[in-house]
């Protein structure tokens, strides 16, 4: 949160530059002396395990285009090239491909949290809209960065997705023409997809900036939703306590995304993208990686005209809609109450949203005919109806539970003989006080 | 102090008109940025050279059908037999679910057969039916061209992606698609060589 300065210039060259361009004293109040809710839990180490994420994309990106070609006679080769005769670069590309799974299954859980804690509420409003910024930026960085080995999941993905847009009414045609650069997915269109893949994990990083200074004028929300009263009692330095926690999820999180890379390094792909891309020949299933894949289940759960709204322009709107909702989230739920743990009544919305969004995961990946068409209908309309019927009704209709006093009553309580029996006990189980 | 009282007056002063004109002319000197940097975009001149194709049709047999590589995408060239044109010939326009032809060489035309395998030159052609194969869905390539592939249920073309079934006048009939199988613009050079694009 907004705080005094605490920072005192150690040396005379850190002074010197202090008076010039305080960019120590930003970093140290930033990320050493940064007041944070003393409660927070494993659910809070997604936001470093993601800047991680964006970090080693980065750096693994910039080496590959080192080696790659982005020609549609060269890009599958050079790819391969990679594979067998760049050192290491197996295992750049392989630590690129999961890292775009890895950031996605941090950031689904990241945004779980977000919502399950009510971190998007008031005065967190602009956190979660530029978060939802980044969410759409990522989703397309790492569908452009698909197309580029030119496979044919590259290729046929693509081309479905691009023709989504010939769904708009009137200019739908020009709007694909133009994404095309020709009159089909073809060189041009890998160039300029090569050119944004490159450009848009920077732009992401200047929303993360900005992400990181929304986040640090209200300050974290926390598990209780209850907002920091007194700074003393409530919080604990950002450095070491939370570097230290972040540093310990990071380090297991690796862990998984280690053992994606040298022991199931294709599991999350699909092996069609292996045979090189031929506009000729569509793959019998196409399917988008997993990431996509409850998006793409709305996509096709439209299967029915509304109106003058064709079922394919219906589709495309469902799968639009379903993210551009998130913006309006913080207008949405009526609760005062953030942390749903005071919120019995949308606890459960909440866990059968979570499922619903997983079968959701689920049915995208499977054909779209008989029961999975209805199952994603049904789905559908629940995702939609618990952002827009119910959380604005929960918010009127719900009767919270008790909600802790403060933060530190809420950490405190839990453990009542001890502060109540002396000093040493407490005093162990709370560092900073 | 004179000059002052006048600022304050609703007169617009030299000042005033000098903002007005410099920000006119940042705006739209700026919006004409907009349109080299988004044009840039559309097909290049070198992929508008290659937007034509002549195709040799003699080697068809009735009842058979090619693939051609036009504009990145493959069109259809059938050479339909007497009971295919009969079939797709006796479909009411109402019994379809898009009734516009979709053949860019006339785009008035409503979808009876015959307007569907109609040339620049305005003659129909029933024994030559050819469609852009590309499914209207989503893109896919429709099955049905080469032979033993499904032709769906009306005897025309069948998109594994997503189920669409179009007749042998690639007409759409059954699933997700929107629009019939298009027609491209295309004219005959002579009996049996046509230009398509």
């Amino acid at each position: 949160m907004s705080h005094e300065s605490t920072y005192k210039p150690g040396t005379a060259v850190e002074k010197w530059i202090d008076d010039r361009m305080p960019i120590v004293r930003l970093a140290y109040d930033s990320f050493v002396d940064f007041p944070t809710p003393k409660n927070l839990n494993y659910w809070y180490t997604f936001g470093g395990i993601l800047a991680i994420c964006l970090v080693v994309q980065i750096l693994t990106g910039v080496i590959l285009a080192m080696h790659y070609t982005p020609h549609v006679d060269h890009a599958f080769d050079s790819v391969e090239h990679i594979m067998r005769d760049v050192n290491y670069g197996w295992l750049m590309r392989y630590v690129h491909a999961n890292g775009a799974s890895m950031f996605f299954l941090a950031v689904y859980l990241h945004m779980f949290r977000g919502l399950y804690y009510g971190s998007y509420k008031e005065p967190r409003e602009v956190l979660w809209i530029l978060g939802v910024v980044i969410f759409l930026l990522m989703m397309a960085t790492a569908f452009m960065g698909y197309v580029l080995p030119w496979g044919q999941m590259s290729y046929w993905g693509a081309t479905v997705i691009t023709n989504l847009f010939s769904a708009v009414p009137v200019i739908g045609n020009d709007i694909r023409t133009l994404l095309w650069g020709g009159f089909s997915v073809d060189n041009a269109t890998l160039n300029r997809f090569f050119s944004l893949h490159f450009l848009l994990p920077f732009a992401i990083t200047g929303v993360v900036i900005l992400h990181i200074w929304a986040l640090h004028v209200p300050g974290n929300n926390n598990p209780t939703g209850v907002e920091v009263k007194n700074v003393k009692k409530d919080t604990l330095p950002f450095h070491p306590y939370y570097t230290v926690k972040d540093a310990f999820a990071i380090a297991i999180f690796l862990v998984l995304f280690a053992g994606f890379v040298f022991f199931a390094p294709n599991a999350l792909g699909h092996p069609d993208n292996y045979i090189e891309a031929n506009p000729l020949s569509t793959p019998a299933h196409i399917v988008p990686e997993w990431y996509f894949l409850p998006f793409y289940a709305i996509l096709r759960a439209i299967t029915f005209d509304i109106g003058p709204i064709s079922s394919k322009l219906g589709g495309v709107i469902a799968m639009f809609a379903s993210i551009l909702v998130l913006f309006v989230l913080p207008w949405l739920d009526t609760s005062k109450v953030r942390s749903m743990r005071y919120r019995p009544v949308a606890k459960m919305f909440f866990a059968v949203f979570v499922v619903v969004s997983l079968a959701l995961g689920w049915l995208g990946g499977q054909p779209a005919e008989g029961a999975y068409v209805i199952w994603s209908q049904i789905c559908t309309l629940y995702y939609f109806a618990f952002f827009l019927v119910v959380l604005p009704v929960l918010g009127i209709t719900e009767t919270p539970s008790t909600l802790p006093k403060s933060i530190s009553e809420a950490v405190t309580k839990v453990a009542p003989k001890l502060e109540a029996t002396g000093s040493a006990g407490s005093a162990a189980a709370q560092p900073a006080e | 102090m004179s000059a002052t009282t006048e600022a304050q007056t609703e007169e617009p002063t030299r000042r005033d008109f000098i903002h007005l004109l410099a920000g006119s002319v940042a705006a739209v000197g700026g919006a004409g940025l907009v349109v080299p940097l988004v044009h840039q975009m559309n097909p290049a001149a070198s992929v508008l050279a290659l937007s034509t194709k002549e195709v040799d049709l003699s080697a068809i047999e009735v009842g058979q059908a090619i693939k051609v590589f036009w504009q990145g995408k493959p069109v259809f060239i059938r050479r339909r037999s007497e009971s295919e044109i009969e079939e797709s010939t006796k479909t009411p326009v109402s019994a379809l679910p898009d009734g516009i032809a979709r053949n860019e060489n006339d785009a008035s035309l409503e979808a009876t057969d015959e307007a569907r395998v109609t040339g620049a030159d305005g003659v129909a052609r029933p024994e030559w039916l050819i469609v852009v194969g590309v499914c209207t869905h989503l893109g896919c390539i429709p099955l049905g061209t080469a032979q033993g592939e499904v032709k769906g249920d009306y005897n025309g073309w069948f998109c594994p992606c997503h189920g669409s079934h179009y007749d042998s006048a690639g007409r759409i009939r059954k699933g997700p698609a929107p629009e019939n199988l298009a027609v491209p613009p295309y004219s005959f050079l002579s009996d049996t060589v046509v230009k398509i694009g």
